[in-house]
């Protein structure tokens, strides 16, 4: 058994035909987060990206549905859009002109005559299951299987955490792409999301430089560096802070973990102006205990298994994208609340540059480390990762999740590998 | 010094890893910036793959010396090739173009990139002090391995 309570085999990690399995057994299968419905607007917006192996588009077919479209053209095979984003009628082969409309059917064909009518693909294959929950576009490319919602479970609700702290709920994506690679398998990044026992390790060298950086200003008298220099900080909380964060589970292999922040700017009520502005706004619309309770909620990172991971409370939204054992490539996504006042996009600019940026202090130590445990997971002379922090004191909750013993429990690792073993074994 | 002999004179010094001393060519108010997109016109309404002040900057080369800063050590060899310098010279600062090629190796990797970069200088004691650089790479908007060095 690769998949055992506490421990996991390596070639789990570093197989390549384990990794074409999960290929297969778990991303062609499972609900995969592939954007948010502000990137396909109107009518003929789309995007494209990835499902698994699959190169996609995600196509605005009309005013109430979202296409998501296999990227092949059903002729000789090549992809009718370049990479990227755009609007359009039309997706046009570049190969020999066969064209089809935003909802994927075939319209137009060169030299038709050729061709024998009833012989000729209706048009690119639509991936089967397309579904959104509260703006977030899903979908699987299984025709059939659980629905999005029994899908989801509790972790529905940092969804709603990330909607509700959005004035008229309107959120949208903006601010540019982050799109950064390293030479180790998916399951790293998503395994390192919700570990609180990495931060004082891996980020040491961010967290000195950054408590030794001039303390942030006051509120109203803050320095664009503060972000930065909050961020780094924090990551060097006690290791009570960490214990006592709080961390739940979902069957399906999702995850979330409390919040330890106290940056005025970004997190509730500690008088910062623009924030007590934007608070006056959710209060307007939803009453003061309504907006409170909003506030209050504190989440850091929801995972959503198998490959992504997002920040509620930061606005902050990442795919990692599979692209062999021992490569992957992490998109990172920055949302505007569109009636929140405009200086809080910045902030969230500036955080973005922070913890999620290609250049960040923080994240490269951490694309760092997920290169050398590719590399130790290389070696056949030990067979086993040991994921047993915590172990066999998880708490069971009444709404189904489990909670860790304590914040820095691994109960999310063997959560998603509980979630890895029923994909793959079924 | 002119111009071009500063360009190549700040190469060195990170191609010779005397980090402190080439941020002692910014001045206290610089901005360093490596723009995420292609033409990007603003720093604070778009990420960036870098958008630091002096502050920040500082940080930088300090972490680069820091004894756990895991992708910093060791700090990667690099060969910063500056050309095509083209020097604007305005009333009390200077702007000059160039191109820049990176080779970075580190662990056995070795790396290229490709810049169009901008100064922004200001005379001093008859050498001059960065008030702003941006270096647009041309690969920004690709899908890049982390940057843990500086350009």
């Amino acid at each position: 058994m690769l998949v055992q309570p506490d421990r996991v085999h390596r070639s789990v990690y570093a197989d390549p035909a384990i990794f074409d399995l999960e290929m297969e057994r778990i991303f062609g299968r499972a609900w995969l987060v592939l954007g948010h419905e502000s990137q396909v607007r109107n009518v003929g917006d789309y995007f494209t990206t990835r499902m698994g192996r699959e190169p996609v588009i995600v196509s605005r077919k009309n005013n109430e549905e979202v296409a998501v479209l296999v990227n092949r053209c059903a002729h000789r095979g090549s992809t009718v859009c370049a990479e990227g984003r755009g609007n359009t009628e039309r997706f046009v082969c570049p190969y020999h002109g066969w064209s089809y409309d935003t909802a994927g059917t075939l319209q137009a064909v060169p030299f038709a005559s050729g061709y024998e009518k009833d012989k000729l693909p209706a048009g690119l294959k639509a991936v089967p299951r397309v579904e959104t929950y509260r703006g977030f576009i899903f979908a699987s490319l299984a025709s059939q299987g659980e629905d999005l919602h029994s899908f989801l479970g509790p972790a529905k609700a940092s969804f709603d955490d990330f909607v509700d702290r959005a004035p008229g709920g309107e959120l949208e994506v903006a601010g540019g792409v982050f799109k950064h690679a390293y030479n180790g398998n998916w399951k790293l990044m998503i395994e390192n999301h919700l570990d609180g026992a990495h931060p004082a390790w891996v980020h040491a060298s961010s967290v000195a430089v950054a408590r030794n950086a001039p303390d942030p200003g006051k509120p109203g008298e803050e320095h664009y560096s503060d972000i930065a220099v909050r961020q780094m900080r924090q990551n060097g909380a006690p290791d009570a802070v960490w214990e006592a964060i709080g961390m739940w589970t979902t069957p399906r292999g999702h995850g979330y973990m409390g919040d330890y922040h106290d940056d005025s700017r970004l997190v509730t009520g500690l008088g910062n102006p623009v924030f007590d502005l934007y608070r006056k706004k959710l209060i307007q619309e939803k009453g003061e205990a309504e907006a409170d309770r909003i506030l209050r909620v504190t989440l850091w990172n929801t995972i959503v298994y198998p490959n992504c991971s997002f920040m509620s409370q930061f606005r902050q939204l990442r795919i990692i994208h599979p692209l062999a054992v021992d490569r992957s490539v992490v998109y990172t996504y920055s949302f505007r609340m569109k009636n929140a006042p405009a200086a809080m996009f910045r902030d969230t600019v500036a955080f973005a540059n922070v913890v999620n940026g290609t250049g960040s202090w923080v994240l490269t130590d951490d694309l760092e480390v997920y290169e050398r445990i590719q590399h130790g997971l290389s070696s056949g002379a030990v067979d086993w990762v040991y994921v047993g922090r915590g172990h066999g004191r998880d708490v069971v909750e009444s709404d189904g999740t489990r909670r860790g013993a304590t914040g820095t429990s691994e109960i999310f690792i063997r959560a998603q590998m509980r979630a890895w073993l029923d994909y793959m074994s079924a | 010094m002119n111009p071009e002999q500063f360009l190549y004179h700040e190469a060195r010094l990170l191609d010779t890893q005397q980090l402190e001393a080439w941020l002692a060519l910014f001045t206290d108010d610089a901005t360093y910036w490596v723009p995420l997109e292609h033409g990007q016109k603003d720093p604070l309404e778009t990420s960036s793959i870098i958008h630091d002040d002096r502050t920040l900057l500082e940080l930088r080369v300090k972490q680069a010396r820091h004894p756990r800063a895991h992708a910093r050590l060791p700090l990667a060899r690099t060969v910063h090739q500056v050309g095509n310098v083209l020097v604007q010279e305005e009333k009390d600062q200077l702007t000059v173009s160039s191109t820049l090629q990176v080779i970075e190796f580190r662990n056995d990797k070795q790396r290229l990139y490709g810049a169009l970069v901008e100064h922004r200088l200001r005379r001093a004691n008859g050498t001059f002090k960065i008030a702003h650089k941006r270096v647009d790479l041309v690969s920004s908007e690709g899908e890049l391995d982390g940057i843990a060095i500086l350009f």
